[in-house]
Parts: structure tokens; C-alpha cells; sequence
């Protein structure tokens, strides 16, 4: 597209965010700060993600966007094409044909692989927030590894529920050191962030935030020796594919209480059906 | 004699500017010790308890603790790291206005929990048994843990916070008026759950009020601090009965008596 940059970023805005995330990549789930800039799409439909996309890719990726697991909503689509126009990379909604995802709310099913870069949609970095409000305490307390209050939360969800609650943006160790909020991702997720051999990026435009989980580092989720962590599971299968792995969604079909279960990850439910076809 | 003190304090003081805060306050507190520090609105005794607590930080002096370990270190000197360290495990500070000691967006079992996950412990059962068994020292009823402080009254506030503190078996407390604000009969019995605790657990503390029956029940020994200064000290029935400083005298007639 004439007028405009590759990827729409102009180049030092670009160096800038590469500088972030290489710091971010040196230093598993430490929150870097950035000079985030204002974007042509509105705070929280994913500034940041966009950022980090612009600034890492190249013309020879294959990029993929989803949201909430599907590659056809209006935030993917848009993005897509932004980055299509802007960049004039190839797209696909295939995980194992992407060089490139970014994501809103989901991994994708589909195992990842070395070489791949995911980038997350982040909205609130920090995992501390809850609890402390001054962002200068925060600090020192990830500095200092004071991160008794995150078990205080998980306490106060088995007390008042039997359960930790948490069922999404689930807080994870990295690499034994910082604590992370994975984005609001579902907990169902949070395994495949661990040990995975993708680099996973993490942008977050509002809070001017980048942080990183490099390829095959230790990302454990917060539990109690006698309340470990576990992921959701259903009693259902895929309404459409049959799957029994995936993360599913519940559709209401009609006003007579019909409801459907079905695969979030699109792409994984339409390859599963087009393999049985 | 073998046993070492505890906390040894020099020239503690603490400037703005021309004005002073305290000046050159100077205490020994030994184990099992309870000291009390007395004094009008404005009298520095606050400001010494911020000081050793490192709310503020003192212009001058020494602080000097003895460790589990047996080691002595300058509090006033610590790196930020072993201070808020001390602060998690030996120390404790009991605030004046519970709310701002508690947390008060979570339940009272979570309350008293923090201290311990704070320093480690990562088992639900034996960190809620914990809670369960200090609600119970300080007569807080066991169906209440999962309640959250604001339902709590004033009193029942205070002595959540006094065992949110006392979890983790500090060894040195610093009470800032734990009495201030609650009625005399809640008082009354907020000071023997104290002075029980104190007497049990052989905790050292460090009480400041201005309440004078406060510490003629809880405190051994006595420091009267008038414009930042201490001007008398000594056993707390000692100075109470027989004061020796003219404002000391002003302030044990100034007591109403019913």
C-alpha cells in the first residue's frame, strides 16, 4: 500500500519495539516498557498485539489471526487484512502453514512448532494489579519475588468456591521467576505454554507493556501442594468435528434451549472434518 | 548474664528541616520485654515507632536487632531486601485503624494466611487450619473465617489484625495504639487477649499510646517522650507512681479518674 511503511510502523517506532522485545526475550515474563503508539484500531481490540506483530514481521512470514479460537470474527478478519495491506505478506488460517499468529483468547490446538512466533493480545499485564494498585510496589515486589499475595487470591477462591475460580488470564510462573498473567487465555491453555517450541510474545498497548516466554522455558501455573492445578474438561464432544481434546464453545441454537458444543479453534475442527470426509 | 537484648537503640532521631521528630531517643528492649512509650499528640512517639518500622526514614541513630540466628544487624542500615524480609517473618506492626493493616477486599482466613504463604507455604489444608487455630486464640468465632474484615466490628477488626501479625511467631511487635478508637469495655478486653498473648508466645513489644492505663497493664517498662525528647524513663509502676519530670507529673494528674 503506497504511502505508508512496511507493516504501517515507520522504522524507528519498529527498533524500538524489537529493542522491548529482545529485552523481553532475555528476561522470560519481565514486563518491559514501551512507547506504545497510537494505532488506526481502538484500545483493547488489540494495540498491542499489533504493535508486536508490526515490529517482528517480515515479508516472507504467512501470517495467522484469530480471536477467541476462530479465524472468521471481525477482530481477526480485520486484522488480517490490515496486515495483508500493509505488509502484503501471504495469510492462512492453517496454524501449521503460519510463521506467524497472533492471537486474542486462545493457543491454537494444533501443536506448535520451532520457528513460530505467537503474539498475544494483552489487556492487563499485571498479575499483581488485583491486590496493589501503585504500580512503583509492583515493582519491587517482582523485584523482590514477593509473590505470597498471588497464593492469598487462590486461597480465597477454595475457600469461598472449592475450587481455584480462575478459569481464564490463569497466573503462571516463568522460568521459576516472575509470575505472568498469560493473557486471557482459558486455563485449558496454560499447558501448552510450557516447554513450548514456539516464542510466545506479549503485547499490551494501553499499559505500554512487552513481555515474552522464549522457546522451551518452564511456565508452571499457580496452585497448592493439595489443590494442583487442572483444566477444564466436558462431558460433550465437538457437536460438528466429534472431538474430545478441544477447547469447546456453547452455542444456543434457537430459543427452545437447543445448544451446541462446538471446537473453538475453527481451523482444528474444519481439518478433523475434511480428514473424515 | 547470658541472655542478649533485643533491640538497641542510639541517637535515634529524625529532622524536617528545623523541626524535629524525635531526637536522640535511646531504648534497650530484651526478650520477653514489653515497652511501653507515652507522650502527648506531637510528642515524637510515632514517629519512633515509624522509624524502627521504616515508614520514615531517620536523620541520625543506630538500631540494633538480634536475629534468629544470633547475628546483630542495624535495622536502620538493612538492604531493602532483608528489611522487608524481617518484616514478612520477625517483626510485626499492629496499625492503630485496623483497615489499614488488614486487606480488606479478602476473607479473614486469607487474612491471616498471608503472612505464611508470604514465606512459603503452599498447602491449603495446613495454611486454613493455621487461620482456624489463631481465629480461635483471639475469640474470633471459626464460622466467621470466611468473612470478609468489613463485616467484622471495630473490635473484632483489631484483634483479626493482631493475629494476622502473629502468625508467623514474629519476635518483635510494634503496636501503634491498639486500643485507639474502641470503646472502654472492647478495650478492656482487647487488653487481656494482649496481655495473654504477650505473656504465652514470651513476645517483645513495643506499645505506643497515649493511654496510661494501656501501660500500666501491658508494659514493664516506661519511656515519656514530651517535644520529640524523652524525658523520663523506667519500670512502668515506677514512673506511673512516683514520677520524678514535672511533665511527667502533669500528665499522671492529668489521668480522670472515675
Amino acid at each position: 500500500m503506497s504511502g505508508y511503511n512496511f507493516a504501517y510502523l515507520d522504522e524507528q517506532t519498529k527498533r524500538m519495539i524489537r529493542r522491548a522485545v529482545l529485552k523481553a526475550v532475555a528476561i522470560p515474563g519481565y514486563q518491559v516498557p514501551f512507547g506504545s503508539r497510537e494505532m488506526p484500531l481502538s484500545y483493547g481490540w488489540g494495540t498491542g498485539g499489533v504493535q508486536v506483530t508490526a515490529a517482528v514481521i517480515g515479508p516472507d512470514d504467512v501470517l495467522k489471526v484469530i480471536d477467541q479460537g476462530a479465524d472468521d470474527t471481525t477482530n481477526a478478519v480485520s486484522i488480517r487484512r490490515f496486515f495483508a495491506r500493509t505488509t502484503g505478506v501471504a495469510t492462512t488460517c492453517r496454524t501449521d502453514e503460519a510463521t506467524m499468529i497472533q492471537t486474542r483468547h486462545r493457543i491454537p490446538e494444533t501443536p506448535l512448532r520451532e520457528g513460530q512466533i505467537v503474539v498475544f493480545q494483552v489487556p492487563i499485564p499485571e498479575p499483581l494489579r488485583w491486590l496493589e494498585p501503585r504500580e512503583a510496589e509492583t515493582r519491587k515486589m517482582h523485584a523482590l519475588e514477593e509473590y505470597g499475595i498471588m497464593h492469598v487470591r487462590l486461597y480465597e477462591d477454595i475457600a469461598l468456591h472449592g475450587r481455584v475460580a480462575m478459569s481464564y488470564d490463569y497466573p503462571v510462573r516463568v522460568n521459576g521467576r516472575y509470575v505472568m498473567r498469560p493473557s486471557p487465555i482459558p486455563k485449558f491453555d496454560n499447558p501448552k505454554l510450557d516447554r513450548s517450541p514456539a516464542l510466545l510474545l506479549f503485547g499490551a498497548g494501553r499499559e505500554k507493556r512487552i513481555y515474552a516466554v522464549p522457546p522451551y522455558t518452564s511456565v508452571r501455573s499457580l496452585d497448592f501442594e493439595d489443590h494442583p492445578f487442572t483444566i477444564e474438561a466436558w462431558e460433550q464432544a465437538c457437536g460438528l468435528c466429534g472431538s474430545r481434546e478441544s477447547f469447546l464453545d456453547e452455542v444456543i441454537m434457537d430459543d427452545k434451549g437447543g445448544r451446541l458444543f462446538i471446537c473453538s479453534d475453527t481451523d482444528h475442527c474444519e481439518r478433523r472434518r475434511s480428514r473424515d470426509d | 548474664m547470658t541472655e542478649r537484648k533485643l533491640l538497641s537503640v542510639r541517637g535515634l532521631t529524625k529532622r524536617y528541616g528545623d523541626r524535629v521528630g524525635c531526637l536522640d531517643v535511646g531504648f534497650d528492649l530484651w526478650p520477653g520485654e514489653v515497652l511501653g512509650i507515652v507522650g502527648e499528640s506531637g510528642s515524637g512517639k510515632t514517629t519512633v515507632l515509624h522509624c524502627l518500622s521504616g515508614r520514615l526514614e531517620p536523620t541520625a541513630g543506630t538500631a540494633e536487632f538480634l536475629q534468629r540466628d544470633g547475628a546483630v544487624v542495624d535495622i536502620l542500615r538493612l538492604p531493602e531486601v532483608a528489611r522487608r524480609r524481617l518484616a514478612r517473618t520477625d517483626w510485626a506492626l499492629v496499625q492503630q485503624n485496623p483497615p489499614d493493616g488488614l486487606r480488606m477486599g479478602v476473607s479473614a482466613g486469607a487474612n491471616v494466611g498471608e503472612r505464611i504463604m508470604a514465606v512459603g507455604a503452599r498447602h491449603y489444608g495446613r495454611i486454613r487450619s493455621e487461620a482456624l487455630d489463631w481465629l480461635t486464640q483471639v475469640e474470633i468465632p471459626r464460622e466467621r473465617v470466611d468473612d470478609l474484615p468489613g463485616t467484622f466490628s471495630g473490635g473484632m477488626q483489631q484483634r483479626l489484625q493482631i493475629a494476622r501479625c502473629l502468625v508467623t511467631r514474629p519476635r518483635l511487635v510494634l503496636m501503634d495504639e491498639p486500643t485507639g478508637g474502641l470503646d472502654v469495655s472492647v478495650q478492656a478486653r482487647l487488653l487481656d487477649l494482649l496481655r495473654s498473648l504477650v505473656a504465652d508466645l514470651g513476645l517483645s513489644a513495643i506499645v505506643v499510646t497515649h493511654d496510661l492505663a494501656v501501660t500500666r497493664l501491658l508494659a514493664h517498662r516506661l519511656l515519656v517522650m514530651r517535644g520529640g525528647e524523652v524525658v523520663e524513663a523506667g519500670l512502668t509502676d515506677q514512673v506511673l507512681d512516683d514520677p520524678q519530670h514535672p511533665y511527667t507529673q502533669l500528665l499522671v494528674s492529668s489521668v480522670l479518674q472515675p
